[in-house]
């Protein structure tokens, strides 16, 4: 190896899969360059990252500078540029920009996709990858500036591909694997996630926001790809019917024959199960309860918490009348601290061509371009201007279901238009009847 | 090295330009059982920890082996992966939110091979390339950010401290012994990109000490009134200083006791860094989660205020958060979550069994959400 990292040598052993290993494997590959590799960007590029990285730990600093302006023509996104500070000793790094791959939707791969992804990469950059960014893309981790256009080239010429988003756009769809391996799926995911990735092109590829602008498209209510915590706009699967019984293999779970939860918890010795204090007990709603051998469910007050489903899946299944709701405002806590998504449209259809979807999407796009502030995101602006304004801006008519509990003071900024009589009247007319 | 064009001519970058076209469809990546049986999945069951069958209506099964990954991963790695989905799974794989691998065959007489095959695999330095787990009431894999290898304003490493935390929480990515899932994540500071503050255990990265102000060439390098309008708390103000050889600059002035250490003038001003070998560290945060089963959404809470980075293996963080574990293995009931347990035994009962401190760091001072969360009743444990 070209630098000592005895620091990093320490993250090599252990079970759990180390970078450190991986990382110099691929140095020792490139070294090596058994397929003749006409590498693009320095052939160490793998040795000066493990060995810019061990400088990082003896320092507890990190020793990489900021952006600056690099990206492709015509995109304002999807390119991060990066710097190391230290470019004399670790000159294969001295320029190392991230490029932001948009995924495929559920992240299925043909190897024979991935494997064209991977040769574009040796050659053109570092070798290095995230699979995935915390926001869904694959992400490419160090280039040069001249290669930024060349492999942006190779990806919508010969693979079909496109960059994904940074900066003030929308950024990259995520979705969970939804109907295409899970049975709790409200609807398909991975289909709404695609098209509104590519109605929503123009939004994802040139920053006209405030800020960054993120969709989460979570089938059912576990949120298995966190919508809820962390997308200016969530989708969660939901249905408006009744939960499907089978009254049988209820009785299997109860019996012992199924094992609870999809045997989740195998690795303890819990007991024998117990519909009552596994499942009847712990809803939240205590809309169920066991008539004889037969489970009975009070439909009409069941909130879709997943809880009893996700214990018996073999005897619940969710309902058929099935859509999505949509929660906005979610984000982590820069700049006024972490927020949840507020539920905003309780029960929407969630179906090709998706027009009332993209109604809600756009409305909320028009108000917060006019009133968001830079760097303000949605849930920041809602905040500052009430739920109210978000209301009035989408006409969506108000809902208890949108609200936790109703309003603890009685500060109503009260309209004009809505008191009657209007606010204009005549003192002289008020005088006659009240002395100054 | 001779550059090598793919064709992209810089005099005329519009020519024969194709823009906009989006991720390819996931229609192409299916798996043949996935794709004929999307949307008609009957149920799922786990057969051991990593290893799931999902069961369509039209009898056909889907078994998958997860595997644990790095998500720092080489093209190297990737292609064995792709070895692998060539061998056993007709080309086929997917990846998780949470940076697991997941292979995917349609007969149970294919899931031995491609099990041992996966655990026989090691890298040079002995650890495993795919550690079979992740499922069911255990810890799976960490989300996490980038930290050292790649960021501008980390106030700790990812990939090293994930690794460290997931050597230690080895055996319960392999088990299913837990009251229910519990969810690492981690994230290098508090902008937090890995969305880590509704996990069960966040482990964030935090500075703890104000910007320091490159005088001389903060006009050059930045827009001031952006780096002014980027503080949250208002602590940033244009002024003029005087530099030693008597010369007078637009610079800025940081009132040190407003500043809560989020680094948004650096994101917007390079002359403004923070990153310091003492002042930077770890802040542990525990009993958040996303999903809506049983009780609502939860943010985590912060437990610990602050713990030095100790690379390369972080022992005290490591060894907090598995004191944590086994508390909470030990106390809990099924099915229920860490912020669960923690809010049904109260919060001081919790510092109490984790044999925690309680300082006042852990009291929310910031705006108007904080007094939400002081006790108004007097109902408290002794």
């Amino acid at each position: 190896m070209k630098h000592e990292t005895p620091m990093l040598d320490q993250l090599e052993t252990g079970p759990w899969p180390s970078f450190v290993s991986d990382i110099k494997q691929e140095a020792a590959n490139r070294a090596k360059n058994e397929k003749n590799v006409d590498y693009q960007i320095p052939v160490d590029v793998c040795d000066d990252l493990l060995g810019v990285l061990e400088l990082s730990f003896k320092h507890g600093r990190t020793h990489w500078k900021h952006g600056g302006i690099v990206g492709v023509f015509g995109y304002g996104g999807g390119v991060i540029g990066r710097y190391c500070d230290q470019p004399e000793e670790f000159s294969g790094v001295a320029h190392f920009h991230t490029m932001r791959v948009a995924q495929p939707a559920g992240k299925f791969y043909s190897t024979d996709y991935l494997k064209k992804i991977c040769d574009l990469w040796d050659f053109r950059g570092s070798g290095i990858t995230n699979m995935h960014g915390s926001t869904g893309d694959i992400i490419f981790l160090g280039t040069t500036t001249k290669q930024l256009e060349e492999i942006f080239y190779e990806l919508t010429h010969n693979l079909n591909q496109d960059l994904g988003g940074s900066g003030s756009n929308l950024r990259t769809p995520a979705d969970c694997i939804g109907k295409a391996r899970c049975e709790y799926a409200c609807f398909d995911t991975q289909h709404m996630c695609h098209t509104l990735t590519h109605e929503y092109q123009d939004e994802l590829h040139r920053p006209a926001f405030p800020y960054k602008f993120k969709f989460k498209f979570d089938g059912c209510p576990n949120c298995c790809v966190a919508s809820i915590a962390r997308a200016d706009m969530s989708f969660i699967g939901t249905w408006k019917d009744d939960i499907r019984i089978d009254q049988e293999a209820v009785q299997a779970y109860v019996g012992g024959e199924l094992k609870p939860n999809g045997n989740a918890h195998a690795g303890r010795d819990w007991g024998a199960f117990d519909i009552n204090k596994e499942v009847i007990d712990l809803c939240p709603t205590k809309c169920m309860w066991m008539d004889g051998k037969e489970l009975k469910i009070d439909n009409k007050e069941c909130t879709r918490c997943m809880h009893c489903i996700n214990v018996m899946p073999r005897a619940l299944r969710i309902g058929k009348e099935t859509g999505c709701s949509i929660l906005v405002g979610a984000k982590a806590p820069i700049l006024d601290g972490a927020q949840m998504g507020t539920m905003l449209v309780p029960f929407i259809k969630a179906e090709e061509p998706y027009d009332e979807i993209k109604e809600v999407i756009e409305s909320i796009w028009d108000y917060w371009m006019e009133e968001g502030k830079n760097r303000e995101r949605l849930g920041e602006l809602m905040k500052r201007q009430g739920f109210q304004k978000l209301l009035e801006m989408t006409g969506l008519k108000p809902d208890p279901r949108m609200v936790q509990e109703p309003r603890h003071n009685p500060y109503i900024f009260w309209k004009e238009e809505e008191v009657e009589g209007g606010f204009e009247r005549d003192i002289n007319e008020f005088r006659k009847y009240h002395q100054r | 090295m001779a550059f090598i064009s793919s064709g992209y001519n810089p005099d005329k970058p519009m020519e024969d330009r194709i823009t906009d076209i989006g991720p390819r469809n996931y229609e192409e990546f299916y798996p043949p059982v996935v794709k004929a049986n999307k949307g008609k999945w009957l149920y799922h069951e786990i057969l051991e920890p990593g290893v799931l069958v999902h069961v369509a209506e039209s009898g056909d099964e889907c078994y998958t082996v997860r595997a644990g990954g790095a998500r720092l991963m080489s093209v190297t790695h990737i292609r064995e992966i792709c070895e692998i989905a060539d061998k056993h799974c007709g080309g086929y794989l997917r990846f998780t939110t949470r940076n697991n691998i997941e292979f995917m065959v349609d007969d149970k007489s294919k899931l031995e091979p491609l099990k041992k095959d996966l655990e026989s695999r090691k890298f040079d330095g002995g650890s495993l390339k795919f550690p079979v787990g992740g499922t069911g009431a255990g810890v799976t894999n960490i989300v996490h950010t980038q930290g050292w290898i790649h960021c501008h304003t980390p106030a700790t490493d990812a990939s090293g401290p994930v690794k460290a935390t997931m050597d230690v929480l080895f055996d319960d990515f392999q088990n299913m012994r837990l009251p229910a899932h519990l969810r690492v994540s981690l994230a290098c500071c508090l902008n937090m990109c890995g969305a880590v503050h509704c996990s069960d255990i966040a482990i964030l990265g935090y500075h703890r000490k104000p910007p320091m102000l490159d005088h001389e060439y903060l006009d050059k390098m930045c827009e001031i009134p952006l780096a002014v309008a980027a503080c949250p708390t208002a602590a940033i103000r244009p002024t003029k200083v005087e530099l030693p050889d008597g010369k007078k600059v637009n610079s800025v002035a940081v009132k040190n006791e407003r500043c809560m250490f989020c680094g948004n003038c650096y994101t917007m001003c390079p002359a403004m860094p923070l990153a310091d070998k003492e002042g930077d560290g770890i802040v542990l945060m525990v009993g958040g989660k996303v999903s809506n089963r049983i009780s609502a959404p939860k943010f985590s809470k912060v437990v610990v205020a602050f713990i030095p980075n100790e690379p390369p293996r972080w022992p005290t963080t490591t060894d907090t958060i598995q004191k944590i574990v086994e508390a909470y293995s030990k106390g809990a009931n099924k099915y229920e979550r860490l912020g669960e347990w923690a809010e049904r035994i109260s919060w001081e009962r919790f510092f109490e069994v984790c044999d925690l401190e309680f300082t006042h760091h852990l009291i929310d001072d910031f705006r108007d959400p904080a007094y939400y969360t002081w006790r108004q009743t007097s109902q408290f444990k002794f």
